[in-house]
């Protein structure tokens, strides 16, 4: 019997789209100022125009660190602890009951598929900020000394790809230390933070804490590099990453870096072969691609290569491609032309190199931003798609003969984000874990988070560490 | 799971040769993660099917429902009620399609068989001591035996959990391929009791070694033993019949059973077989789904999706 799904999609009317005429300053929506301007962001399903969005110019920055100083001066920062966990209880609360609402428009702005913000973007940030409202009052046993003080103001620049749960990674471990924050979220993908501004004021927060500037490069570039700031927190590429350590070399300012990835996931002739396949599935091809601890290279041994890639093959045959707010979508939307144009190119690359590359039978969308579900195999260290991150679908497979060459292998890039081991052999996933110079290893799992688990990269993948206690440590005064 | 098992399981004589290679061969199954599996099943289950794919799905599960009692308390009245449901599931609405089989105790073979004399709907008999499986082989055998003389198309044999439990795959492998003989040309099911194997590794090879000993069906549970049918041990059995054909070219089928009462649940048990063994398993010839109670909830639905109202349990028939 052929079975088709009926289409199933979430109703967008629960949210209202309209034009965020403004920024998030001091607690109110405010219109820009001289130097600003006015940028779309569109639907990457289909190419509407969502909303027209400020763009913030050098006069809004300076007001939203202005009112975040004054924020941190006279309220947040001398409010007990407990205080401050109420504040961020509150919003976790909020973040829940309107949950459908965020996360329809997650997946509108972003492309990603209703089933992943619905059931992975949206609870976790959520579930951050229950974590961090925690730790508000128990900073002291935090191992970070008797009374660990905060930093001040926090300029944060987040990126296109998980808009919400990058700005809950980024917010709430900053307000539960007593920082406040002037946040920038990514220019395709701003209408979750405007959204998340208006949970703010719901739930009573004190002006100046949370202030959203929205904006592309120029407006993250005027934020990074303000006097007025303490403290940078930056998640995106490592190219930008780069640009801002340079800025930030030349002040005082505190910085962390979340940046790029080309994680190897190593799968062992001894693998849970079925879960290994979803595992191989989830890592590489959850949100598109667009994940910078992404399993992008799969390692797997020789002598189950053909099996491995053949049950890959029948898996991704079933993987449901289309409209994202199908509640039964797999795979979304590419989030921009300029990253459609990328990953294009990268895989054409893999062609040039001599990679064969297959994708199942997809048909895409004829408007909007696509690429199927792409695995290439006979892929070499040297290939560019072996080396540089594609930030999309597209699995570059690899094999190995020994655990030390796994080893060797995974860790010859200048990256180090993330890693998987694939074994049933408790003492080989220990032996590897200890060798992986990345900052997370998934045993026998990809791709999974928890605001208690630090996360976070070596090399160039940035450094210092978001969530659990190592993460406080970015906004405390410990040094 | 293609090219090395295929050579594996070319010869399944050498495969059971001796207690050893059949334990080899087993325990070279590929493990399987447990948190991985819940966690593939759980996903599978958030699968939304409305409109015309509900109003498929619902009349396929209710022709892939072996319509069961197995009770002390059954009588040739209550069989001949629940065979004239099987038949013709809602009397108010001729559309709806029937079971696939009624499935009752050995001893009322005959009752059921005269109930859908006439009707496609098939006759499955629980044999092998069912439900414990604790007899003596000959006793076993001649349970088989009694029923398929009586009439019976379909035999759910239970294995011996005790023996497998201790190693001992090969009384289990040879008590199967024992009853395999002495149903003739009856579809022999072999119930694993997957309840009490307990790990998802023990369920792989449970499924492999039935399939291997000549298994037509292999099937969850005797509904006797809590838990019963769930979806991840169902997903396991439906990637070892799936393995067993690319490797065997031989197609096995799966039957879940006990637990599933709900349209809802029924539903995410065929979104499981499709996304999982595939469509081709997507047939009452390759899937059953073995309850009593969920067969109104499917037609209340099935009412409900041609009317646009909910009618109230009365409206439906008890057997």
């Amino acid at each position: 019997m052929k079975f088709e799904y009926a289409p199933a999609p979430e109703s967008r009317s629960i949210v209202s789209l309209r034009d965020w005429n403004g920024l998030f300053i001091g607690g109110e929506f405010v219109p820009g100022t001289g130097g600003s301007g006015v940028f779309k962001t569109v639907s990457p399903a289909t190419e509407e125009v969502l909303a027209e969005v400020t763009s913030a110019g050098a006069e809004d920055v300076d007001r939203a660190v202005a009112a975040a100083r004054a924020a941190y001066e006279r309220t947040w920062s001398v409010m007990p602890g407990r205080e401050r966990g109420k504040y961020l209880f509150r919003i976790a609360r909020i973040l829940q009951e309107r949950s459908r609402e965020l996360a329809v428009l997650e997946t509108l702005d972003n492309g990603k598929p209703i089933r992943e913000s619905r059931d992975v973007d949206v609870p976790l940030a959520a579930a951050h900020f229950f974590y961090h409202a925690g730790w508000s009052d128990k900073l002291s046993y935090a191992g970070y000394g008797p009374s660990p003080r905060p930093l001040g103001v926090a300029g944060q620049v987040i990126p296109w790809n998980f808009p919400l749960l990058m700005l809950a990674w980024k917010i709430a471990p900053a307000l539960a230390c007593g920082n406040t924050v002037v946040l920038k979220p990514a220019e395709t993908t701003p209408l979750t933070a405007l959204l998340f501004a208006e949970i703010c004021q719901q739930a009573d927060l004190p002006p100046g804490v949370v202030n959203i500037v929205t904006g592309a490069g120029d407006t993250g570039r005027l934020l990074v590099g303000h006097p007025g700031i303490d403290k940078v927190a930056f998640t995106g590429s490592t190219e930008v990453g780069k640009e801002i350590a340079r800025t930030c070399a030349r002040s005082r300012r505190r910085l962390t870096l979340e940046l790029g990835g080309k994680a190897a996931n190593v799968v062992f002739d001894d693998a849970p072969v079925d879960q290994a396949v979803e595992g191989i599935v989830n890592g590489i091809f959850f949100n598109q691609g667009h994940v910078c601890c992404a399993g992008s290279r799969l390692l797997v041994q020789e002598s189950a290569a053909e099996d491995v890639l053949a049950a890959l093959r029948r898996r991704m045959a079933t993987l449901r491609l289309g409209d994202p707010l199908d509640k039964n979508t797999d795979v979304g939307a590419i989030n921009s032309a300029k990253q459609l144009a990328k990953i294009r190119t990268l895989a054409e690359s893999g062609d040039a190199d001599g990679a064969q590359r297959w994708s199942p039978p997809c048909v895409l969308p004829d408007r909007g931003f696509w690429f199927p579900p792409t695995v290439f195999t006979g892929v070499s260290q040297a290939h560019r798609i072996a080396r540089e991150e594609i930030f999309g679908p597209v699995l570059s497979v690899l094999t190995f003969r020994t655990p030390a060459e796994a080893v060797e292998k995974a860790n010859n890039t200048p990256y180090g984000l993330s890693a998987g081991v694939w074994t049933e052999k408790g003492s080989r996933i220990l032996w590897m874990a200890g060798r992986l110079r990345a900052g997370v290893v998934w045993a026998n799992t990809f791709n999974r988070f928890d605001p208690s688990s630090p996360f976070g990269g070596y090399k160039e993948s940035g450094y210092g560490r978001e969530g659990g206690r190592h993460g406080l440590e970015a906004y405390l005064d410990v040094h | 799971m293609n090219s090395s098992v295929a050579t594996a399981v070319s010869d399944v004589t050498s495969i059971a040769a001796s207690g050893q290679a059949l334990r080899r061969f087993l325990h070279g199954l590929p493990g399987v993660d447990e948190a991985g599996a819940q966690a593939r099943a759980a996903m599978l289950a958030s699968r939304s099917i409305k409109t015309t794919a509900k109003r498929q799905a619902l009349d396929a599960a209710i022709s892939m429902i072996d319509l069961t009692t197995l009770e002390g308390q059954d009588t040739p009245g209550k069989v001949l009620a629940m065979c004239a449901k099987a038949r013709r599931p809602d009397p108010a609405d001729a559309t709806a399609p029937p079971v696939a089989a009624v499935c009752v105790y050995p001893d009322l073979v005959p009752v059921a068989v005269s109930g859908v004399a006439g009707s496609a709907v098939r006759v499955a008999s629980v044999a092998t001591a069912f439900p414990s499986g604790r007899a003596s082989v000959d006793v076993k055998l001649a349970d088989v035996k009694s029923a398929v003389a009586a009439g019976a198309g379909e035999v759910d044999m239970v294995i011996d959990r005790g023996a497998f439990l201790a190693g001992r795959y090969l009384g289990v492998f040879e008590e199967i391929a024992a009853v395999r003989a002495a149903c003739g040309d009856a579809h022999l099911k072999v119930i694993l009791e997957t309840g009490e194997l307990a790990t998802l590794d023990n369920v792989r090879r449970a499924s492999w070694l039935a399939m291997l000993a000549g298994a037509d069906f292999i099937k969850t549970s005797t509904g006797k033993v809590a838990p019963a049918a769930t979806l991840p041990v169902t997903m396991v059995m439906l990637e070892a019949v799936r393995d067993f054909r690319s490797a065997h070219g031989r197609q096995v089928g799966v039957k879940a059973a006990g637990g599933i009462r709900t349209a809802k649940d029924a539903i995410r048990y065929l979104v499981l077989v499709n996304e999982t063994a595939g469509e081709e398993w997507l047939d009452p010839r390759w899937f059953r789904i073995g309850a009593s109670s969920l067969l109104n909830d499917l037609l209340m639905q099935r009412t409900r999706m041609a009317s646009g109202r909910y009618s109230g349990p009365d409206y439906f028939t008890m057997d």
